[in-house]
């Protein structure tokens, strides 16, 4: 008996990493569009909850693994560096001034924001959009740290995406401008 | 026996194919797929010799056996006694093993050094990256005007040596045109080097030869061996940026490429179009094939293909892009018109 639990108890630790690299082949993700967000964490009345993503995205390696190859292929490392920020703000921080909820994250890159961040709407699929949220909320921590990534292809210069500490993003009331 | 030799009368018709197929490291195109061709036929030839000479011995001594019947009485003591020239038996066998094993030693010495002075005179040289899961092929020129890129496909002049250097963008690929010569992996952060001569014109086929992912199959590429007039004027045409389209469809066409996803990845010279993570496409409808050989490039399978790569090859990094009709018509009216 004791035996057939530890079995049991085994087969459920190992089976629970099977989702883990689920890749999905399904192939028509139409190119993106826009979704409703708040770009303000004021609002009256209670708060929204975030909408219209797939949690699918969030908790998959295999997605942010990919977002990260698409973070360096798409040249947002050219004013984020590898998150530590550059022209434009850091991804690895706290201060958030546009949200870190994947819905804000979303809006920011389909429609661009003021100050230099270009919309990116029709030119990337939904899907690699969804992949390249995930990707931003694994540098500071907010997916689930077995499914962020443990090395880079290239040279790693700070500590991989998947022992980073949860940053607790909040909505920060300072212009970018005077971040840097 | 009947079964066998109709097994072997099957192999035997199905050898044009094969040859069709254009991938054969006993059709050497160059001096050396000759050297190696020759060294696997020295090895076929000494291990068939010897596997024949341990089933003869081995037979022999059965057939020799002492046959009883069943009035014959029972022997215990055969095994404990002394075989007759035993132990010349082994060193007769172990001397001619190892001068078999040598006389290997020597030929694959012999081939080695063969294979690795290869006269560098007149050469030209490249680049090849491998992606998951296409060629990226550098022509790199002193004179950078004169550099181009193009992908799953390699043109080199025959009898002139060329000297490939070889990267690889993500993960650990191989080389592999095996009627040219042996395999050389490609390994992220590393440079390597082939040194390779066509000495014969043809077209064969490479194929990556290290697993590289989901799509490693399809990693092929076509090598075309030309006489160096026909190369120059391939080379020519494809240092030339694209030609801007002329017609109503293909301008329309040129403007789907440009304002769609497209052109996050890929490039087409002489187009505000400039990245550098998928085919450089500025004469894409001049190669053979598309998708690393997956498909024969037809304006059909170009649509099918941009309509829906997972389909034809899961797991591609090129994502379907949702296009109205008449807007996929135009972009493949126009990528059809990239010669």
């Amino acid at each position: 008996m004791k035996q057939f639990v530890v079995a049991a108890l085994a087969l459920a630790v190992i089976l629970s990493a099977c989702e883990r690299e689920a890749r999905r082949f399904e192939s028509s993700s139409p190119t993106s569009k826009s979704v409703t967000v708040t770009m303000s964490g004021l609002q009256p009345g209670q708060s929204n909850p975030s909408r219209g993503y797939d949690p699918h995205y969030q908790e998959n390696a295999f997605a942010i693994s990919q977002g990260k190859r698409l973070f360096s292929w798409f040249n947002c490392v050219g004013c984020h560096a590898h998150g530590g920020g550059a022209i434009g703000p850091a991804l690895m921080d706290s201060e958030w001034v546009y949200g870190s909820e994947p819905a804000n994250i979303y809006a920011t890159i389909l429609e661009g924001r003021p100050n230099g961040m270009p919309s990116f709407r029709g030119r990337i699929t939904d899907e690699q959009l969804w992949q390249l949220v995930a990707y931003v909320r694994s540098m500071s921590g907010l997916v689930p740290s077995d499914a962020a990534p443990g090395r880079t292809d290239t040279m790693q210069t700070g500590t991989p995406e998947g022992r980073r500490d949860n940053e607790n993003p909040r909505m920060s009331s300072t212009p970018p401008s005077s971040q840097r | 026996m009947k079964r066998i030799v109709f097994l072997f009368s099957c192999l035997a018709l199905a050898q044009p194919a094969f040859a069709a197929w254009a991938q054969d490291a006993r059709d050497p195109g160059g001096v050396q797929a000759a050297h190696i061709h020759l060294l696997w036929l020295v090895m076929l030839a000494v291990t068939t010799i010897v596997s024949a000479a341990v089933l003869i011995a081995f037979l022999i001594p059965l057939w020799r056996a002492p046959r009883g019947n069943e009035e014959t009485p029972p022997d215990p003591e055969a095994p404990l006694r002394e075989e007759r020239g035993a132990s010349r038996s082994v060193i007769v066998a172990a001397v001619i093993s190892v001068i078999g094993l040598f006389g290997l030693l020597v030929a694959s010495v012999a081939t080695d050094r063969a294979l690795a002075h290869l006269p560098l005179d007149n050469g030209i040289s490249l680049e090849m990256t491998g992606h998951q899961w296409w060629w990226e092929v550098r022509y790199t020129d002193a004179n950078a005007s004169k550099e181009f890129s193009t992908a799953n496909e390699l043109h080199i002049p025959v009898g002139r040596p060329v000297t490939i250097t070889l990267k690889a963008d993500d993960v650990i690929h191989s080389f592999w045109v095996p009627n040219l010569h042996g395999k050389k992996d490609m390994i992220p952060g590393r440079d390597s080097i082939i040194q390779l001569r066509a000495d014969r014109p043809g077209t064969y086929r490479g194929q990556c030869a290290e697993f590289c992912g989901y799509q490693h199959a399809y990693m092929a590429l076509v090598v075309t061996a030309e006489p160096a007039a026909d190369f120059d004027k391939w080379k020519q045409a494809q240092v030339a940026s694209a030609a801007a389209p002329t017609d109503a469809l293909r301008t329309q066409g040129q403007q789907v490429f440009l304002t769609s996803t497209c052109m996050m990845c890929h490039a087409i010279q002489g187009t505000t179009a400039n990245a550098r993570k998928a085919p450089d496409l500025t004469h894409v409808a001049s190669r053979p094939t598309l998708a690393s050989g997956a498909l024969p490039n037809t304006p059909d399978n170009l649509k099918n293909w941009i309509a829906d790569p997972q389909k034809i090859k899961p797991g591609v990094n090129m994502p379907a892009t949702a296009l109205a009709e008449e807007d996929l018509r135009a972009l493949v009216a126009y990528l059809s018109g990239l010669k």
